[in-house]
């Protein structure tokens, strides 16, 4: 964030440390709160454990978790790869004919609308146990992306348009050099917000799925352990969680402004 | 190669003619009526009016940019029987309009790539535009990194990369500041000359125009038509001498006053 004040190098690298440090404090304040509650009121670990502990079972059932990770991780990548391409397909194709527009974008929003919790138990019913799960990922991930690129793929500048008109650019010239190009700030945008979304998906899905397949992932081991009151591991398993939705956001955040830093306004760091 | 006598516009062949153009838009806009224009080889030719009037739009038209309501269009020689969008013409705008995710050279390049020459061949033809407008050291910058005068160089560049026999200019100038617009209309009269083009030059500044025209059509508002033309037979090169010169202020005066009696009632 660039601060609006005239302030100098010096003041902006004393803001920026503490950005860093102040979010870092407050966690360390709040775990400090959390582990002495817990341990002066000699709180029982089934009903809340103790920061220690969570960091322990972390450890200690790290093998069991770090496959649930695993799966997890790759259901919510699979399922923002087919968000990127349905949503930017289908975006392309809803941009080239009005007709399959009309026809299927109302579709689209009640596939949004409707609760993913509501739809997964049906999925589960027809669908194999993990192409179930990737679907509701994919449900709830496509949408953003399919609704940035279509505003991305409009707001094309007019003298633009008019440019490749006067020179007779054909309409995969248009598509490819022009509204393409144009749209990338905004796929990116709902990108960003697709991978968080897939990762919600994908955890729906699997604690609606609920039972004890091959390929488990972390939010079946959520549910799993709530069931048998094995509360540490139920916070670890949401820790890990936590951490993979933070991961996903800052590798998609990087690779937006790499792609953007040359030339949009959102990536250009200003001098001031 | 036809050699044409600079100083003598009458005689020149047309390149382009419009007769009885109207353009109508959709909200029932009247911008053109009647709107007869004819534009010779070789020569340098204004459009001015109040905003509004209709210039740009007859740009436009020109330009295949859209079609006339009623009337015509007629294109001369080679390029008579051209569809609409096929004519050799540049078209610089009143923004720099460049691709922002483009390289300066990417953006010059656009014409030649879009009509799919080879890059062997692109490349020395892009080099020659920038080269034209000064900015060669620029080739590989991406435009967000330039000035406001240099982006519209590149603008300009990009248009005079086909090298065009017609350049048209939808007030280019409008939005840079006077030190800026002053240099790039040296350098554009310096292309005109060295190129021997034809630009067709909307502008709402009487001063601008009468500096760089030779011809001066001042249109009339809603319905834009023509209202009167005033020639310049000032020489070229024009230089700051003209620019002060009592004959400058005797056209800028005889310009203004026609777009005083063109605005009319209006103002």
């Amino acid at each position: 964030m660039t601060s609006l004040s005239d302030s100098g190098r010096d003041r902006n690298g004393g803001e920026r440390l503490l950005q860093l440090i102040l979010p870092l404090a407050t966690l360390a304040l709040g775990l400090l709160v959390w582990e002495l509650t817990v341990r002066i009121d000699e709180i029982p670990p089934y009903v809340l454990p103790a920061p220690s502990l969570v960091l322990k079972t972390l450890f200690s059932d790290r093998e069991i978790l770090l496959t649930s990770l695993l799966v997890t991780f790759i259901t919510t990548f699979e399922g923002l790869l087919l968000a990127l391409i349905g949503g930017v397909g289908l975006a392309i194709l809803f941009n080239q004919s009005r007709l399959l527009e009309y026809s299927l974008y109302p579709y689209a929003v009640i596939l949004q609308v409707t609760p993913v919790v509501a739809i997964a138990p049906l999925l589960l019913i027809y669908l194999p146990q993990d192409v179930a799960v990737l679907a509701c990922a994919w449900i709830v991930a496509f949408f953003p992306v399919l609704a940035n690129t279509t505003l991305g793929l409009k707001s094309v500048d007019h003298n633009l348009a008019d440019l490749f008109e006067l020179y007779g650019a054909s309409r995969a010239q248009i598509l490819l050099r022009l509204k393409l190009p144009s749209a990338l700030p905004y796929v990116l945008g709902g990108v960003k917000i697709a991978g968080g979304l897939s990762l919600i998906g994908a955890v729906v899905a699997e604690i609606a799925a609920g039972s004890a397949a091959a390929g488990s992932g972390l939010a079946y081991r959520i549910a799993e352990s709530g069931y048998r009151l094995n509360i540490p591991r139920m916070f670890a398993a949401l820790l890990l969680l936590s951490i993979t939705g933070i991961v996903i956001f800052f590798v998609l955040s990087y690779l937006s402004d790499l792609l953007l830093r040359r030339w949009h306004e959102s990536a250009i760091k200003r001098e001031n | 190669m036809l050699m044409i006598d600079p100083t003598d516009a009458k005689i020149r062949p047309s390149i382009v003619a419009l007769h009885g153009v109207a353009k109508t838009f959709a909200n029932g806009t009247i911008a053109l009526d009647h709107f007869d224009l004819d534009v010779r080889q070789g020569e340098f030719l204004s459009l001015v009016g109040a905003s509004g009037c209709g210039k740009s739009t007859a740009l436009r038209l020109i330009a295949g940019l859209g079609e006339p309501t009623q009337g015509a269009i007629a294109w001369s020689g080679s390029d008579a029987d051209a569809p609409a969008n096929s004519h050799d013409i540049g078209f610089v705008f009143q923004e720099p309009t460049l691709m922002p995710w483009a390289s300066v050279s990417a953006n010059v390049a656009l014409p030649l790539t879009l009509r799919g020459l080879a890059a062997s061949l692109i490349a020395p033809r892009v080099d020659e535009a920038l080269e034209r407008v000064g900015l060669a050291a620029f080739a590989k910058v991406y435009p967000r990194e330039l000035s406001g005068g240099m982006k519209m160089r590149v603008s300009i560049a990009r248009a005079l990369v086909t090298l065009p026999t017609l350049l048209l200019m939808d007030e280019p100038f409008a939005a840079l500041d006077e030190i800026t617009r002053f240099k790039l209309n040296n350098d554009l009269l310096n292309v005109w000359q060295a190129l021997n083009k034809t630009i067709v030059f909307v502008t709402h500044s009487v001063f601008e125009s009468v500096y760089l025209s030779q011809r001066i059509v001042i249109m009339t508002s809603r319905p834009g038509r023509i209202f009167s033309e005033v020639a310049i037979d000032a020489p070229y090169p024009r230089d700051e001498r003209f620019r002060t010169s009592a004959e400058y202020g005797g056209y800028c005066r005889a310009v203004s006053d026609a777009l005083r009696r063109a605005s009319g009632d209006a103002s």
